[in-house]
């Protein structure tokens, strides 16, 4: 893992279903309000849509439905962070944003045994922060399809 | 420049040199006299020798130093090319190509040996030669190292005196240690001393040849240059994203009253336009370019296998997208292999069936309807249907019942079936049931098709069609559910608009399966919203349009309807591909940005045609088949679009000749002198209205000046197009497409017409365009430009 080779790292932070996340700054294109949204049809769950990100079209993907936590409640707007994958550019939707935080290498603690499996891969751990736990996202993973929405999709 | 330049430099060159090279080694296998070719050839070589001497590769040198001195003696005629020896220069071609690879990938050349090729390369020329005499004094003038001159008609005479010598060119004549050991018994050195001596020393080389070539050399540089493809890549997708702002501006200047605005918003639709096609051309490359390493490849492959093949090129200059030819290049490369391998026999049976010992290859690549067409035609033995049935059976890819049912046609594209394969032996050409599978998904994999003809005994014929370029393509824009999707033009034939009222009556169940009756045959329909599971339509009852939409689509030989709430228009699309989270999607082969900035998918008709099983049944292409059997033995039915002409005349034209079906409404006619003429598509379209044209000579002027009518309702207006020009043609009402043999014929009782003909039981005017257009004094109107429409509407009324 990279940023335990540093002293400290800094992360992107944002909220989902009132839980924080962050995603290593460095692997952030930018972060942007609602835009508009053309749903694929037949998609995985995952995919809310495209957008046009200046002239890119670039897959939205539900960090909710990706990490399997409640559907985001219809009057709740969601935010854009655009990330770099190997893939290109990736929008991933959030509730909220948060601060760029740096954190110390030394406040880093894998995740617990107790983690849902389907969870592990993604979830690389958590920095213990004064007053919560942020957790941090490995970016390829959660632009990533699961195993089992590839399969949905493909037996659709 | 720096090292590393020269290094890159002297790469790309030889790349090229050496594809070259290939060529013309083969090309002097049949023809070994060409001093030209051979002449190019020893160039070639000798360049990358003493380049790679200068840059310090010295296996590379060695190599290309002993090829250099086979060459010497082929081109002075001292050896004649055998088979053997082509093998080893192309040996030795490979091993200098395989050393650029290494010193590009690693910048040295690599641990290698090469002793056994340098070994082979000195050992063929040692054979007993054939043609080692030189020539004598009265003999044209040999080439020398920078030969342009023709091939050398006269024979080789007997050995003559050897000449006072003059050295020209040292190093071609220092020829290396070894060489010189093996060969001490032998005067050779003399020999080609002599024949060097042969011309008149006091003109060692022809000074203004030599110009002369150099001249021609740097012109075809001057005129070109090398420009990096990740540049070129660069920039179309900058026009790409122009051709998005050109449709924005476009969108927003109609809806502005200013005019200097649309005419610059107009002029930069011109512009970008004409650079896009500009740009695109930049990106073409002819075909020409991956075949030319197929007469190598054919030469190998069938020296492989014991036989013999000749290879015959057509439509070389055809030009694709630098991404088609790259993708196609492994599939034709597979399919030339195989052609060879299994198609063509070996020369023993082709005598014993009557044919040629020498089998033939023949590549054709033409252009059609905005596609390119690559034909490889072989005159071997052909597919075997039955065995081809047994085989599919014993591999389970289909069962007995399946094969029984299936057309001749149909057994053959088994071939293109995973784990499929009909040679008997397997070789390490083919025939290990990979291969013609992974040419089908290739070939699909850039939106082309495979397909395969075959009589038995008379060879095979592979036919791939792919599409010109795949960055923009013009596509029909359709609205469904609320959100838009783009139809690539290519699978769309034609559009259907079923009244409210002709929706019952129109659309028929087939135990549950929708079909419409389309010129009386039955087309499955498929709703786009139910395939896509769009969700219900919210509107009221009252605000839908309860007409039918149909878009005719063609799907892997198969047509059917796909029903949509609403039929925009057709636009030149940017094509984004989808990213990996949606490659499990497969109705959808990419997106696109439309005007106004939003993102709409584009449909894979294929993918939706599979999804809502229309292509998987074998029945309907069998019964399609007989239908166009019956219908060519039948006579030539030709299809007309049926229209009303003034004084309720019935009046037709031959469906080719359309390109569009319009309604303008009268508000956007605009006069130019006493011509009507109306924006359509960025230009200006001539409107010719038939009354007028039919009108009687002495009421014509007053028609003519007549501006249309506030009152009257829109105008259906057939866009034609014809001597490369657009325009339209202003008719009463449009009626139906029909086809018909039309062969009761009579003759025309007014002029502009061609004659009158029996179109569905009534009499119907044919009209003569030529004549219509003469008669509206547009035989020089700039302003009847084309527009590149294929999609024929057709609006279905009674």
């Amino acid at each position: 893992m990279e940023h335990t080779s540093v002293h400290t790292s800094q992360f992107c932070t944002f909220y989902l279903d009132k839980l924080l996340f962050g995603v290593e700054l460095k692997g952030v294109q930018e972060v942007i309000r609602r835009l508009e949204m053309t749903k694929v049809p037949l998609a995985p769950a995952m995919v809310s849509g495209l957008i046009n990100l200046r002239g890119q079209v670039v897959t939205a993907v539900d960090l909710r439905q990706r990490l399997e936590l409640e559907p985001r409640p219809a009057d709740m707007l969601s935010m854009n962070v655009v990330v770099r994958s190997d893939d290109g550019a990736v929008s991933l939707l959030v509730d909220e944003i948060g601060d760029v935080v740096e954190v110390e290498e030394k406040t880093f603690e894998p995740p617990p045994e107790t983690l849902r499996v389907s969870m592990r891969a993604m979830i690389l751990g958590v920095h213990k922060m004064n007053d919560r736990l942020l957790h941090v996202l490995d970016i390829e993973k959660a632009c990533q399809m699961t195993d089992v929405a590839e399969a949905a999709a493909a037996g659709r | 420049m720096g090292d590393d330049e020269i290094v890159k430099e002297f790469l790309v060159e030889s790349y090229e040199n050496l594809d070259r090279l290939d060529r013309e080694l083969v090309g002097l296998e049949k023809n070994p006299q060409d001093r030209d070719a051979l002449g190019s050839v020893f160039r070639t070589i000798h360049t990358i020798k003493g380049t790679c001497g200068f840059l310090g590769f010295n296996k590379l040198e060695k190599v290309a130093h002993v090829g250099e001195n086979l060459l010497t003696r082929l081109r002075d005629l001292q050896l004649s090319l055998n088979p053997e020896i082509t093998t080893a220069l192309l040996s030795m071609v490979d091993a200098v190509r395989q050393m650029l690879g290494s010193i590009e990938e690693s910048g040295s050349e690599g641990e290698r040996d090469d002793t056994k090729l340098i070994g082979t390369l000195t050992r063929v020329q040692q054979l007993p030669e054939i043609a080692a005499q030189p020539e004598v004094a009265s003999a044209p003038k040999p080439s020398i190292a920078v030969s342009t001159t023709p091939p050398v008609g006269d024979p080789p005479l007997p050995l003559s005196p050897p000449q006072p010598t003059t050295v020209l060119k040292p190093e071609i004549f220092l020829a290396p240690e070894q060489q010189k050991e093996k060969e001490g018994e032998s005067p050779r050195m003399t020999e080609i001393q002599a024949e060097r001596g042969a011309v008149s020393p006091v003109e060692p080389v022809d000074p203004q040849r030599v110009q002369q070539s150099a001249r021609a050399q740097a012109n075809a540089s001057d005129s070109t240059i090398r420009v990096d493809v990740g540049l070129l890549d660069k920039v179309m997708n900058l026009v790409g994203e122009l051709v998005l702002a050109r449709n924005q501006v476009l969108q927003f200047a109609n809806r502005m009253k200013d005019t200097s605005f649309l005419a610059a918003s107009q002029r930069l639709n011109l512009i970008t336009t004409e650079l896009q096609e500009g740009v695109m051309k930049t990106r073409m490359q002819p075909i020409g370019n991956i075949w030319n390493q197929f007469p190598r490849t054919v030469r190998d492959v069938a020296l492989g296998c014991g036989k013999e093949v000749g290879i015959e090129m057509e439509g070389k200059e055809t030009e694709l997208d630098k991404t088609i030819i790259e993708a196609i290049k492994d599939p034709l490369t597979h399919l030339v292999r195989n052609s060879v391998d299994h198609g063509i026999e070996l020369p023993e049976d082709r005598v014993k069936a009557g044919k040629d010992r020498s089998g033939r290859l023949i590549l054709r690549a033409f252009h059609e309807g905005g596609q390119v067409n690559i034909e490889i035609t072989d005159d071997g033995a052909g597919l075997n249907v039955e065995r081809i049935r047994k085989k599919a059976i014993e591999r389970s890819l289909i069962t007995s019942e399946q094969s029984a049912r299936l057309s001749e046609r149909e057994v053959f594209n088994l071939i293109f079936l995973p784990g499929f394969s009909t040679a008997e032996k397997v070789t390490n050409v083919s025939g290990r049931g990979v291969g013609m599978d992974v040419v089908k998904t290739n070939v699909e994999k850039i939106g082309g098709t495979v397909d395969v003809q075959s009589a038995l005994g008379r060879g095979t014929t592979v036919r791939v069609k792919i599409p010109l370029t795949l960055a923009i393509i013009p596509a029909l824009v359709v609205t469904c559910g609320g959100d838009r999707y783009a139809i690539p033009q290519v699978s769309l034939l034609e559009l259907v608009r079923l009244k409210a009222d002709e929706v019952a009556k129109g659309i028929e169940l087939v135990h549950g399966a929708p079909v419409y009756r389309l010129r009386g045959r039955l087309l499955p329909l498929v709703y786009l919203d139910r395939e896509l599971k769009l969700a219900p339509d919210k509107r009221p009852e009252s605000e839908r349009d309860k007409a039918v939409n149909i878009v005719v689509l063609q799907a892997d030989e198969r047509q059917f309807g796909l029903v949509v709430d609403q039929i925009n228009d057709t636009e030149e699309i940017v094509v984004k591909p989808l990213r990996k989270q949606l490659k499990t999607v497969k109705t959808f082969a990419g997106s696109s940005i439309m005007g106004d900035g939003k993102v709409a998918l584009i449909l894979d008709v294929l993918g939706l045609a599979q999804r809502a099983s229309v292509v998987t049944e074998t029945r309907d292409r069998a019964l399609a088949g007989k239908v166009a059997e019956a219908a060519a033995t039948a006579g030539d039915k030709q299809t007309f679009l049926l229209f009303a002409g003034p004084g309720d005349s019935r009046m037709a034209i031959p469906l080719s000749t359309l390109a569009r079906l319009e309604e303008f409404p009268v508000a956007q006619v605009e006069m130019s002198g006493s011509q009507w003429v109306t924006q359509y598509r960025g230009r200006i379209l001539p409107l010719i209205r038939l009354n007028v044209v039919l009108e009687e000579r002495r009421n014509k002027l007053r028609a003519l000046q007549a501006p249309p009518a506030a009152d009257s309702g829109p105008l259906p207006v057939l866009v034609l197009r014809h001597d490369g020009r657009s325009f339209g043609l202003v008719v009463e009402q449009i009626l139906d497409i029909v086809e018909d043999r039309a062969d009761v014929k009579s003759a025309a009782t007014r002029p502009s017409v061609l004659y009158s003909v029996v179109i569905g039981e009534r009499v119907t005017e044919l009209l003569d365009i030529p004549a219509i257009l003469r008669s509206a004094d547009l035989g020089s109107n700039p302003g009847a430009l084309r527009t590149g429409v294929a999609a024929k509407v057709a609006e279905a009324a009674n």
